[in-house]
């Protein structure tokens, strides 16, 4: 188990690393200079060649690389280009708002996601079935600011149950989550729905049914443990594709994480910020796809982690 | 509510009891076409007791009767359209979802095919087994798990103690199927459906089984369905037998007539196919030069773990393995699952590693380059267990029997064309079929295009490993006498592989018989069977079921325990057999 767990930390060591050279290449070639944005349009050109050189940008590509990562390996993320901050603590202080709304959208995601397909696989081919897959292709299939400005419109402005944007109570938590948790659950119904199908043909459930059990402990003791190992597999994943998902959703609810932060770090071309939430996420969906790695031997005892 | 308080134990009642009876059953499923039937009008009674067995050829309809007695048929797709099923006093067929659950497991019980995946792999033994208990009698959890033991002990399983807090994957085929019986008779049920369930196990676990399911009936007195394809489980087991097929009853007698006077054409066509020990036509002996020869071949691999992936053990899968193949000679490898017999057969088509030497028509294999290798792979050519899997179902037959020669660069189109269609016509396929895709064939006919497609390179050997093992009896027979007669004709060799011992003693020359990665006893057929030396070969033979209800098979002691493992850990050596030649090549092992 320990050596495992080592292995794996170099592993994800290595994923960041290569993650951090990507994404620094990548606004390093962009043609959007981050200069121009901060030194304003009608900075001369002796300024800009200033302030390009007191960020270092005038720099080959790789010292570029090479200091920001010598200064990162130390912990320093660097400071932000127009807001001066350190982006450690600019991210410091948005985290938790984000953690807050990736526990609340997984959860719905989960809680509709696993209902729908458990239950299109027990009615499968029947009417209840179709619907519900006809739903989660919606679901799936629908942009996010649509699903987010329709919730945001019928729930918050029409009906007032819950505040239009904004951070601090539960009853500001409830609708971006479910706005994420709802475009998620598609995903997750339609894997649930086929892994079960399997599971359901196997047989050890002919077996259990053969010993006279209920057909609700078939499926919930028998075959929901079973069915549910891919889909553990897929939360880890689905971190990564969360992340994509955030940057709107905060920025359509007012939400202070650090998705609406690289919002504004992308719209000013403000690197540092950039790098810093890239590899915050990167982290996150190196860990998420470690935590679902880890507990499915809880649930499989054939899995062993080596 | 037990079975034996409920019944007088002595056997002095002078009506046989009638436990259950079938009427007119059918059983139909629905398809595009309208209903099909699977099961037509078949009545049966089964008394206290006795064992009646449902045999059958595949198709025959004989699960689809046991599912429906249970009330498992996969509804509403396949359901009862006739009939009666009567059981204590009640229409099975008539009874509701709740009521049947109160029957299935406690009253009527059944046990599967593939004790492999019949238990579910998330859940300990123990749990599985105590839920069975709990699911009909209202006892506490301590209590449930204390009767799981006493089931298991039952079963003579060793440390049913140990055994209640594992997982189905750390126990051997033989040990679930077990654990799979002690769970239907844990609440002694009056009727036990055995649906095949011996037919995925080696002959000496299969051996144990049976007397074990027979033990247990003499003290419980449960009547048993036993669902088999093989006659030889029928004549050992059954008083009664019922023949279907096509999802009639051909026939009905006690065992000892069906055997005896079978009245039917069906059932005397079914016992002829049968393959028998003892019977094998008398070949004259092989003698040609060596077509394949093996000379000290081992095979290991090694399984890796911690940081650094360093060895941690290594699979003695194939441990210092001689023989020799002649021209056309049969070569026959038997032995039980993981006794390295299939190992073999990859290393003779370069596929797996190996030490030692491996020589083919007189060219050793060992240090060739990749052309070289492929040269040699036209001389040897594999025909597998599983038609179905080794044939592609995205291309069309007569490309997928004139592929070997595309691969290796013979003729032009039209020539390959031609030549698959003759293959075609030699292992009895029509050649209109040349366009057809796999699956529009029956399992025979698919081990014969398998068998044409490694004519098609004219090898000198054929290796057929398990390739009538998953064939109807009478559709081996067919396979079986095809491979004789292709033989004659082209003379290629074959190496067999097979755990069936009837066939391999009516189809080889020459029998080696393995154990552990290694050759225990190799000889002539007439010296393995009719004078088996070693100790595992004599357990071999005398574990086989014999179709014939009237012999009477002597008890064979009981295997003490599993086959031990092939895993050694690095530096350690499995105990090494030494063969002595005792006259006329007939060599038998010792451990040293």
């Amino acid at each position: 188990m320990a050596v495992y767990l080592i292995r794996r930390l170099i592993q994800s060591a290595l994923i960041l690393l290569g993650v951090s050279f990507i994404t620094f290449f990548l606004l390093y070639v962009l043609p959007a200079d981050p200069v121009r944005q901060i030194a304003g349009r009608s900075a001369t050109a002796e300024t800009v060649e200033n302030i390009r050189q007191q960020l270092g940008l005038d720099k080959p590509f790789i010292v570029q690389y090479a200091r920001y990562l010598g200064a990162l390996v130390q912990g320093d993320m660097g400071r932000s280009y127009l807001q001066k901050t350190e982006v450690a603590e600019l991210i410091r202080s948005r985290l938790p708002a984000t953690l807050l709304l990736m526990v609340g959208a997984i959860f719905c995601e989960l809680v509709l996601g696993l209902s729908m397909g458990i239950i299109a696989a027990l009615w499968r081919g029947r009417a209840l079935d179709q619907t519900l897959m006809v739903a989660s292709f919606v679901t799936v299939s629908a942009p996010q600011f649509v699903v987010s400005l329709l919730l945001l419109y019928v729930f918050a402005v029409k009906l007032g149950w819950f505040p239009i944007g904004g951070y601090g109570t539960f009853a500001h938590l409830v609708l971006p989550a479910v706005t994420l948790g709802i475009l998620g659950s598609g995903w997750y119904s339609r894997m649930m729905r086929s892994s079960m199908i399997d599971v359901l043909r196997a047989d050890y459930i002919r077996t259990a049914r053969a010993k006279g059990l209920t057909r609700a402990r078939v499926v919930l003791r028998h075959a929901l443990p079973n069915a549910i190992l891919p889909v553990i597999a897929m939360i880890g994943i689905d971190i990564g594709i969360f992340m994509g998902g955030i940057v709107v959703v905060e920025s359509v609810f007012g939400w202070p994480g650090i998705g609406q932060l690289a919002w504004q770090a992308i719209q000013r071309v403000d690197i540092p910020i950039i790098m810093g939430v890239t590899l915050v996420s990167a982290c996150a969906i190196v860990l998420g796809n470690l935590l679902a790695d880890l507990i499915a031997p809880f649930i499989d005892p054939r899995i062993r982690l080596r | 509510m037990t079975l034996a308080e409920a019944m007088p134990v002595s056997g002095a009642t002078v009506a046989p009891e009638l436990v259950l009876r079938v009427e007119g059953l059918c059983v139909s499923a629905r398809t595009e076409q309208g209903l099909k039937p699977l099961v037509q009008d078949l009545s049966f009674d089964l008394t206290k007791g006795e064992t009646l067995a449902i045999a059958g050829e595949s198709g025959s309809g004989k699960s689809i009767t046991s599912l429906a007695i249970m009330g498992l048929l996969p509804q509403p797709a396949v359901r009862v359209t006739g009939g009666h099923i009567r059981f204590g006093g009640q229409d099975l067929t008539a009874l509701s979802e709740p009521a049947l659950r109160g029957v299935r497991g406690d009253r009527v019980a059944m046990i599967f095919q593939e004790p492999m995946t019949s238990l579910n792999p998330v859940m300990t033994v123990g749990t599985q087994l105590a839920e069975a208990i709990r699911a009909h009698e209202a006892v506490s959890r301590s209590e449930a798990r204390k009767r799981a033991v006493e089931a298991l002990r039952a079963v003579r399983l060793s440390e049913p103690e140990r055994r209640m807090g594992q997982y189905p994957h750390e126990l051997s085929g033989g040990m679930r199927q077990r654990v799979m019986i002690a769970m239907a008779l844990a609440l002694r049920p009056e009727v036990l459906i055995a649906d095949e369930p011996t037919t995925a196990l080696d002959v000496t676990v299969q051996r144990e089984v049976l007397d074990l399911l027979r033990d247990l009936q003499a003290q419980l007195g449960t009547a048993i369905i036993l669902i088999t394809h093989d006659m030889g489980v029928v004549a050992e087991m059954a008083t009664r037998v019922i023949v279907m097929r096509q999802g009639r009853q051909v026939e009905t007698a006690p065992t000892t007539d069906i055997f005896d006077r079978p009245k039917a054409e069906y059932t005397r066509a079914l016992l002829a196919a049968v393959p028998r020990m003892g019977q094998g036509a008398a070949r004259p002996p092989v003698a040609g030069e060596a077509i394949a020869r093996l000379d000290d071949v081992v095979v290991r691999y090694s399984l890796r773990g911690g940081l650094l992936g360093r060895v941690q053990q290594n699979v003695h899968a194939v441990e210092h393995v001689s023989f020799d193949i002649r021209k056309g000679e049969t070569f026959a490898l038997v032995g039980e699952s993981g006794c390295g017999k299939s190992t073999i057969a990859k290393a003779l088509v370069g596929l797996a590693p190996h030490q030692g030497r491996i020589e083919i028509g007189g060219q050793a294999m060992e240090g060739l380059d990749a052309a070289g290798l492929k040269a040699m792979r036209r001389k040897v050519q594999m025909v597998f267990q599983d038609p179905m899997a080794a044939l592609n179902p995205r291309m069309r037959v007569g490309e997928l029997i004139a592929e070997p020669l595309l691969i290796h660069g013979i003729g032009d189109a039209a020539s390959q064309r031609a030549k698959a269609a003759d293959l075609m016509a030699r292992v009895g396929l029509e050649a209109a079929q040349f366009n057809r895709y796999p699956h529009e064939f029956s399992g025979g006919q698919r081990q014969r295009i398998c068998i044409a497609r490694a004519l098609a390179l004219q090898p000198d050997l054929i290796i057929a490993d398990e390739s009538v093992s998953a064939l109807d009896v009478s559709v081996q027979a067919r396979v079986l006498e095809l491979l004789r007669t292709l033989q004659a004709e082209f003379g290629m060799s074959y190496l067999f592989i097979s755990h069936d011992m009837a066939v391999v003693d009516n189809i080889s020359d020459r029998v080696a018989v393995m154990y552990l990665g290694q050759i225990v006893e190799l000889g002539s057929r007439t010296q393995i069977f009719d004078n088996p030396q070693h100790p595992y070969t004599r357990r071999l033979i005398n574990a086989v079921p014999i179709p014939d209800p009237k012999q009477k098979r002597t008890t064979s002691p009981r295997a003490s325990s599993e086959i031990p493992s092939p895993l050694h850990p690095p530096g350690q050596q499995p105990g090494r057999v030494l063969l002595r030649d005792i006259g006329d090549g007939h060599l038998v092992g010792t451990e040293i």
